[in-house]
């Protein structure tokens, strides 16, 4: 391969990376969300109604992430190798985060050691969330890679933009979280969300804000092909703004469904101003989409089977899933975790 | 050897790894074990098999989630721990693995849905549909793994270009020789697991005297599956040696324990292999058998470790153990599944409680013929981690120090060890508590999420 332009199955796998990383993002993002405003608050009524907002579809939200990392290998295994090589302590984070919010998720209705399972379920989803941010920080600052390896050290993200984007990212997905709240559930617990948002908003703006302006003192390698050469790109960052007056108004005039929408948009308008500011880079600011993808042997032999037949699939169910649990969550509603109220047996 | 990165890389892998394949060998049978009751149950209208289903569908919605758990992490292995492998290979290993992902997850998205919650929502035929597919998933699930590995082993199909490996051959890749003989000794060795531990499910009730209808058909079910097809596993298995003995010489000689090229060759029956004199010690042989196993006559002359240099031979200890462990595990389902069946025959096989016992006690059997084989054929592919092309040791992520892998092994080992150690519990106790209690309790739960099933159920425990 050489640096030309991609071919059209590397594109189309860049396309389906895309979106699949913007729906991990925004769905699991809502239900990581949902896991941090859990820590914040000890009421048990007002917790076990987060949980049944989120349990009918977490589990589903983290098949995106596999998506992400299947597709990768497959498509363009030398961002595969370079990215999971550079974030080999946030990745193990992230797994183990995964892992034990999802497990904590299952055995907290249980009864024995509820406390550490509910910890377990906080803790997951923060680091989760932050690891996440981390690595997108540490992609503004760029990669050093050698001979289609990563060439730093395994500790390179721990530096201040990384961590401020961590935060960011934390802080982004509570207010997503509280959003979904919003959407899904009845006062109090709907109440109590938005009486959030509108926090978590002012300290995404302020987070978003010094990291830009860290961004651009640390600029040492992000030069030239930026936004200066795309200024037509500057339109998604203005997107966002009007997102954020967006998630302001909805909550001022108690719309259920803006603050969550908004708050999607702004994620996607994030994502997108990244896309113009690494592009043609995937691993910024030395793997390129044309050097990465992977020979069209590859590429053709992966679209027959998973891009025309399982993607689709996949996308479907998501959308039926979310069709059949549309809506309010009902009152009194039991999520899916709990004891059932009689016990059967012998 | 010192604990570097590579080294420690690796106990990181046969770690994760062993951990997830325990539960797919077990998961693929009793797919197929779940299909088959249905599809019995469909024909004799026999009410036994759905109480069977039910009881055996709770153990597999649990093992089916702790395989996709332990399952992720090996979705990012390859990229953490083995970058240079990924770049190297990924064009091709890439849309294998990528393929088995897909597999999975459009099982669990959609039939395994069906399974876990559609009982009452959609015609029994379309039901049974189902849990065939479902079946299916698995199996296709396994050829994907198989197919990348059987690449690993014996790389076909592929083209080096500027030094990258691309794939040249998709055909090659994913039905080659290897393939075709490989597939089928992990299916059966993932029905045999399922058979050994449905017969023994069955005796342990038999022997506590509960649930007896179950029981004595999981015993005579199980029993009878291992007993066709232990055979048919050997043949594979004999094939499984032939192309070792083709393909990777050293592999062979190591699990022989073969130092020295000898005419006519012995066989090693046992031995404790001293891997710095290069000798055996405590050595049972039997003189030409070992021309015979490999050449079919005895006299031939048969290769030892020495006709390599030392950096191509494989280490010596670990497949030549767990090749004779595999071995005797399959000799232990042998012997069970046809005395089983002779005391079946004479109308005994309920009434032998020692026999019950020692049902009972073989369910581990296929788990631990599983891991040994596995272990034989990866640690025998030594040095190299593509056979022939990419040594291990060149494999390793580069950037990667001693403290990073420290680090993660500990936290895999401690974090698996608290989670597998609650999902085997409460498999034990659904497994304790046998398909007498009911198991109806399915409402609001939805498909994407296996476990809860297990869990409702399990979390019921006895009062």
């Amino acid at each position: 391969m050489s640096a030309t332009d991609p071919s059209a199955l590397a594109l189309f796998w860049l396309a389906v990376i895309g979106v699949a990383i913007l729906a991990y993002v925004v769905l699991d993002g809502f239900d990581l969300g949902v896991g941090i405003l859990f820590g914040t608050t000890k009421d048990a009524v007002l917790r076990d109604e987060m949980i049944a907002t989120i349990s009918p579809f977490w589990d589903g939200n983290e098949t995106w992430l596999i998506v992400v990392g299947a597709s990768l290998f497959a498509a363009f295994p030398a961002v595969y190798a370079v990215f999971l090589g550079a974030f080999y302590i946030p990745v193990l984070l992230l797994l183990l985060g995964l892992i034990f919010r999802g497990v904590a998720f299952e055995f907290r209705a249980r009864g024995a050691a509820r406390g550490l399972w509910d910890g377990g379920f906080v803790v997951g989803s923060f680091v989760a969330a932050f690891v996440q941010g981390a690595a997108v920080g540490a992609m503004i600052r760029g990669i050093p890679v050698v001979n289609g390896q990563f060439s730093g050290s395994s500790f390179d993200w721990v530096a201040p933009l990384p961590i401020l984007c961590g935060i960011g990212l934390v802080l982004g997905y509570a207010l997503l979280g509280a959003g979904w709240l919003v959407l899904k559930s009845e006062d109090p617990l709907r109440g109590w969300a938005r009486g959030r948002i509108p926090v978590l908003a002012r300290a995404v703006i302020a987070v978003l804000g010094l990291a830009v302006v860290i961004a651009f003192i640390d600029r040492a390698r992000m030069t030239g092909s930026l936004f200066l050469d795309r200024p037509w790109g500057f339109i998604f960052p203005l997107i966002g703004i009007v997102a954020v007056v967006g998630i302001f108004a909805g909550v001022r005039q108690r719309r259920d469904s803006w603050p969550f929408a908004m708050t999607v948009v702004l994620f996607v308008a994030a994502f997108l101003s990244l896309a113009v500011m690494f592009w043609p880079y995937m691993i910024p600011y030395s793997v390129t989409v044309a050097t990465a993808a992977a020979p069209e042997a590859s590429l053709s032999f992966l679209f027959w089977g998973a891009g025309l037949f399982v993607l689709p699939v996949i996308g479907a169910y998501t959308a039926v899933v979310y069709w059949m649990f549309r809506g309010k969550q009902r009152k009194g509603y039991t999520p899916a975790t709990a004891p059932p109220s009689t016990v059967k047996g012998s | 050897m010192e604990l570097d990165p590579v080294l420690l890389s690796r106990v990181q892998f046969a770690f994760v790894i062993s951990f997830h394949i325990i539960f797919p060998a077990f998961t693929i049978g009793l797919a197929a074990w779940l299909a088959t009751l249905e599809g019995a149950r469909l024909w004799t209208g026999n009410q036994l098999y759905r109480r069977i289903f039910d009881f055996w569908l709770k153990i597999f919605a649990l093992s089916f989630g702790m395989g996709v758990v332990s399952g992720i992490v090996m979705a990012f292995q390859f990229g953490t721990n083995w970058s240079v492998l990924a770049e190297r290979t990924g064009s091709i290993q890439g849309p294998l693995l990528g393929y088995e992902t897909f597999t999975a997850f459009m099982l669990e998205a959609t039939f395994f849905g069906v399974v876990l919650l559609g009982r009452d929502r959609v015609p029994p035929w379309f039901y049974f549909l189902a849990c065939c597919m479902v079946s299916l998933g698995t199996m296709f699930s396994s050829f994907w793994i198989l197919a990348n590995n059987s690449w690993m082993q014996v790389p076909l199909g592929h083209v080096v270009v500027d030094g990258k490996i691309v794939p040249g051959d998709w055909w090659a890749i994913t039905t080659g020789p290897i393939m075709r003989i490989r597939w089928p000794h992990m299916l059966l060795a993932a029905f045999l697991t399922t058979g050994m531990g449905i017969s023994a499910t069955g005796a342990w009730y038999l022997l506590r005297g509960n649930d007896v209808p179950e029981a004595r058909a999981m015993l005579r079910w199980g029993l009878g599956l291992v007993a066709v097809m232990i055979p048919v596993q050997m043949f594979f298995g004999h094939l499984t040696g032939i192309y070792v003995l083709n393909y990777q010489p050293a592999k062979f000689a190591a699990i022989e324990a073969r130092w020295k090229t000898q005419q006519p060759a012995s066989e090693v029956l046992i031995a404790l292999p001293d891997p710095f004199e290069q000798r055996n010690l405590f050595a049972l042989e039997i003189p030409r058998l070992g021309s015979f196993i490999a050449s079919g006559n005895w006299t031939a002359r048969e290769i030892g470790l020495e006709a390599y240099p030392p950096e191509d031979r494989p280490p010596v200890i670990i497949p030549f153990f767990a090749f004779r462990i595999m071995v005797g595990m399959g000799l232990i389902m042998l012997a069970v599944s046809w005395f089983g069946a002779f005391l079946r025959w004479r109308g005994r096989l309920e009434s032998t409680r020692w026999f019950l016992w020692v049902a009972f006690l073989s369910f581990p059997s296929g788990f631990i013929a599983v891991l040994a084989g596995w272990f034989t054929a990866e640690v025998g592919r030594q040095p190299w981690v593509v056979y022939g092309l990419l040594r291990t040791k060149d494999a390793v992520t580069p950037s990667l120090t001693t403290g990073d892998v420290v680090l993660s092994l500990a936290c895999y080992v401690i974090v698996y060890t608290i989670i597998f150690a609650f999902g085997l519990f409460f498999i034990h106790r659904l497994l304790r508590d046998g398909p007498g209690r009911d198991a109806s309790d399915r409402t609001k739960i939805t498909p994407a999420r296996p476990l809860a099933v297990a869990m409702q159920t399990s979390a019921e425990g006895p009062q």
